[in-house]
């Protein structure tokens, strides 16, 4: 943005604000006192509110402005964020109510993401809670470099200047945990209105801002301008036998007769033309503008592409396939280390894989410990690796550079991932990059007209695990689904024929039978896993291997049954003493606490098949 | 070829109408580039001809997909002479869907929500007729306060229903794409845009209009849905000048004269999920 650089005459954009902080601590009762206080709100909207907040048996519910939706207002909480415009002394703001709820968070990122500066509201009574932490945590990771705190509901401390002092202290305590300066601490009532666009006076001993003075002192943007040229390209089209090169510039200034570099192959050309539509002439254009260019010689870059100035010319980005990035985390199930993802940053789309998960971020207390995974909505430092060396810019608060974005198979959005630098390669270790599908799940299903996943029988050795597989298999490749069976003496017979029986080697045959399981699932198999497996822990291995789609089925039958039924006569050995390690006899069976499904095994192994087939068929569709 | 000498020329300084503008191109050029097939819906009211022109922008003159009209056969005739006027002087491939007739929607609606579920299964049907991944449609978030929820890039799923509870993140200009089949994505360029930015759009690049918009006889429309469901506010506006000195000084709400958004408090929600505008 370039406000910083607007002559007077010209209106500047306006500056987003976002309203952060814990459920319930009052943002939006804040946003819509702020409103009103202000004289912003729209003919007529005062008396919607009021019989809005009646027909709920409520005196004026202040939230009801923002809180729009139905589901909002039944349940006095806000679910999804928005943004209003806002006049304040001649400036242009819009401020953005972002729910507090964890639940929502997503929906609290995508309002807060590109705000100037945000107001973290604190409930006088409660103090940081919470969602105060991850609000506070997400201000610093996406960059947010103005923080205004406000304390709210002060009216229920009766504005005692002793006992505001304390939560002073705690609130500022915390943010410099996390090097967050506090640009202003205000005391206040939004219910009431105290220190909001007017003085309290039941805080005479307050000299510090209002809101709307502190809100009044948030900084234009910084000015991109002056850093060197980087335009991602967006598009390349051909209209009319001219070439375009299209994309918005990130930051510095481009001009016709410029030499720039284009990608990681690094090919250069000479800007021959900048092209607008419908637009003054000028031989130039700067950061934020939506152009075209056409090269000169007319090469055609691919989107993504990023266009920086021949060397010599300013610092050139960086180039590496191993990636440090502080990582905020927004899918259900945990992030684990292997995981492969396509990393968005601006236009351009990488492969990357979870190479270490280097420290976990504890909400409790704000410090950094090791973990093995980051839980849903969490915050870690993650290496990533990408197939190829990938160019950008390391992530700064107040600029776009490096902001990296994790998308799925499913094309989800998952996560944010501010780019640091380079990671180091560990010590003594290979490297290793390996290189995600361009196909996608949508894709395979479309081809295949079901889902892949693995189910994983569990069940004492003659339970009729292999017999009910095999069944099974036949059944659903009948009916056109792409199934296949893993079985235990199979894979004993090949891939795992150096493994004996001990605990350890197991726990080796169920990681590998695992992996291979989940390959099988990612190319959209049906895998149906047969496996004693009998130890808890050693099937939760599995499944965090298998991660999504992965179904624990336990196939049911007593001891005593399996022993009169044994038909390869192992138990007889077993008791006999000539085989070890048996599972049953002389090895234990952890019977699974919450399989996904329990088949009785007691019956004729037709209905068993029977009972799962309908199972998976549910599961697949 | 230019060789400018650095240094010499600085970049022109942009106001907040430059940076929408480019941020709306922006938009406009992921959803080319990421949804096909694609169409823009084109309703003959100023936020729309404000959209095909920016679409112009961004694509340098041109619309490089088709417009649509969803016809209720209800609009003033001077909008159906603009439609032929524009469709040709801006090279418009125009698709028309026709709505049907309002006996066919369900009876227990109050009437202008009633209205609007037709102009709803007009344009259900015209997405499905050309498998429409992407559509674009100019709302904007001051307008409504269920619109100000919307996301730029806001997945439809089967039904087109749009789920509120459950939108995707979006953020650092990163947007959904779809991820099943059958579903679309409505974007929307002008989200961030307020009523009056428009205006002062349509003065500084000379964007033509119904003229339905300009006071005669001291009524003029703010806003233009169907003949029968909108009506004209009291006003001497009768240039652009004074359309935008008016709204700088007014504090009523654009929608005010749409009955629709005053049935009930959840009228408007409740058609937004079923895939209105
Ligand atoms: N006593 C007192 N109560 C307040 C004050 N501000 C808000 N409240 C009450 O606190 C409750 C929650 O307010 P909201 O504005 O909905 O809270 P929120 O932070 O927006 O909640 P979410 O968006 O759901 O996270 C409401 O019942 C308000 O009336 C205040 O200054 N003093
Ligand atoms: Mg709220």
């Amino acid at each position: 943005m370039t406000t910083n650089d607007l002559p007077p005459s010209l209106r500047a954009a306006a500056t987003p604000i976002v309203i952060v902080g814990h459920v319930d601590h009052g943002k939006s009762t804040l946003i819509g006192r702020l409103l009103y206080d202000t004289d912003s709100l729209q003919d007529g909207k005062l008396a919607q509110i009021v019989e809005s907040s009646r027909k709920r048996g409520l005196t004026v519910e202040w939230s009801f402005l923002l809180d729009s939706l139905q589901i909002e207002r039944d349940q006095g909480v806000t679910v999804d964020s928005t943004r209003i415009p806002f006049h304040l002394g001649g400036r242009e703001f819009v401020i953005v109510d972002a729910p507090g709820h964890r639940q929502f968070l997503r929906n609290m990122i995508t309002g807060a993401a590109d705000a100037e500066a945000a107001v973290l509201v604190v409930d006088a009574l409660e103090g940081a809670q919470e969602q105060t932490r991850r609000h506070a945590m997400l201000l610093r990771l996406i960059g947010i470099r103005h923080v205004i705190v406000l304390l709210n509901k002060s009216d229920l401390l009766d504005f005692d200047q002793e006992r505001i002092a304390q939560a002073e202290t705690d609130v500022r305590a915390l943010l410099g945990r996390l090097e967050i300066t506090v640009e202003a601490f205000v005391p206040a009532s939004a219910r009431d209105g105290d220190n909001i666009a007017s003085r309290s006076e039941r805080a005479p001993w307050y000299t510090g801002p209002t809101l709307v003075e502190a809100l009044a002192a948030v900084p234009a943007p910084a000015s991109r301008l002056a850093l060197d040229f980087r335009m991602p390209v967006q598009d390349v089209y051909r209209f009319d036998d001219v070439r375009y090169v299209a994309g918005r510039i990130d930051r510095g200034v481009i001009r016709a007769g410029d030499r720039i570099m284009i990608g990681v192959q690094g090919q250069q050309a000479t800007v021959a033309e900048i092209c607008r539509w419908h637009a003054p002439e000028t031989p130039v254009a700067g950061a934020g503008e939506s152009i075209a260019l056409r090269l000169e010689p007319d090469l055609v870059p691919d989107r993504g592409d990023l266009l920086f100035p021949v060397s010599g010319a300013g610092e050139p980005p960086l180039k590496t396939a191993r990636i440090r990035t502080r990582l905020f985390w927004l899918r259900s199930e945990p992030l684990r280390v292997g995981e492969s993802f396509t990393l968005r940053l601006s236009t351009a789309e990488h492969d990357v894989t979870v190479a270490s998960i280097d420290a976990v971020v504890d909400l409790d207390d704000l410090t950094l410990a090791p973990g093995e995974e980051v839980p849903p909505d969490g915050f870690a430092e993650v290496t990533l690796v990408a197939a190829h060396a990938i160019l950008f810019d390391p992530f700064a608060p107040g600029y776009s550079d490096g902001r990296g974005v994790l998308v799925d198979r499913f094309q989800r959005i998952v996560g944010g991932a501010p780019l640091l630098g380079e990671a180091e390669l560990p010590e003594g270790t290979h490297a290793i990059h390996p290189t995600a599908s361009r196909v996608t799940a949508l894709q395979r299903r479309a081809l295949q007209g079901h889902e892949g996943a693995v189910f994983w029988l569990t069940g004492l050795p003659g339970s009729g695990k292999s017999t009910i597989a095999r069944l099974v298999e036949k059944d659903l490749v009948a009916s056109g689904v792409r199934a296949s069976v893993l079985d235990g003496d199979t894979l004993r017979a090949g891939l795992c024929a150096d493994l004996g029986f001990s605990p350890e080697d197991r726990r080796e045959n169920i990681r590998r039978a695992a992996h291979v399981a989940r390959i099988l699932a990612e190319s959209g198999q049906v895998v149906i896993v047969a496996l004693v497996s009998p130890l808890a822990e050693d099937r939760a291995l599995a499944s965090q291997i298998v991660g999504e789609g992965f179904h624990e089925i336990h196939v049911d039958a007593s001891l005593a049954l399996c022993e009169t039924r044994d038909p390869k006569g192992l138990y007889a050995a077993a008791r006999a003493g000539r085989i070890p390690d048996f599972t049953g006899v002389s090895a234990p069976y952890d019977a699974p606490a919450a399989p996904r499904l329990r088949i009785d095994a007691t019956g004729s192994p037709e209905s068993a098949a029977e009972a799962l087939g309908s199972f998976i068929t549910t599961r697949i569709a | 070829m230019s060789l400018a000498t650095p240094g010499v020329v600085s970049p022109r300084a942009m106001d907040d109408l430059d940076q929408l503008e480019a941020q709306s191109i922006f938009v406009l050029r992921e959803a080319y580039r990421k949804l096909r097939p694609l169409s823009l819906l084109w309703s003959l009211g100023k936020d729309s001809n404000v959209m095909v022109w920016l679409a112009r922008k961004a694509f340098m003159g041109r619309v490089p997909f088709p417009v649509m009209h969803v016809d209720t056969g209800k609009k003033f005739p001077e909008m159906y002479a603009f439609r032929e006027e524009y469709t040709r002087k801006w090279n418009l491939d125009l698709m028309l869907g026709d709505c049907p007739p309002v006996e066919e929607i369900d009876p227990s609606l109050p009437p202008a929500a009633r209205s609007a579920a037709r102009k709803t299964a007009g344009l259900a049907s015209l997405i499905e007729k050309h498998k429409l991944r992407g559509v674009i449609a100019g709302i904007r978030r001051d307008e409504q306060a269920t619109r100000a929820k919307e996301r730029v890039f806001s997945p439809r799923g089967a039904g087109h229903r749009w789920d509120v509870r459950n939108q995707p993140p979006e953020f650092w200009d990163q947007y959904a794409t779809p991820y099943e089949d059958g579903m679309h994505i409505r974007v929307h360029p002008l989200l961030s845009w307020r009523e009056i930015d428009i205006w002062r759009y349509i003065e500084r690049e000379n964007i033509p209009l119904v003229d339905l918009y300009f006071a005669k006889n001291g009524k003029r429309y703010r806003s233009l849905g169907d003949q029968d469901i909108t009506s004209p506010i009291d006003s001497d506006a009768s240039t652009l000048a004074e359309v935008i000195a008016e709204l700088e000084a007014s504090k009523t709400s654009e929608r005010a004269g749409r009955a629709m958004d005053h049935e009930s408090e959840d009228a408007f929600e409740r058609l937004r999920v079923a895939g209105y505008l």
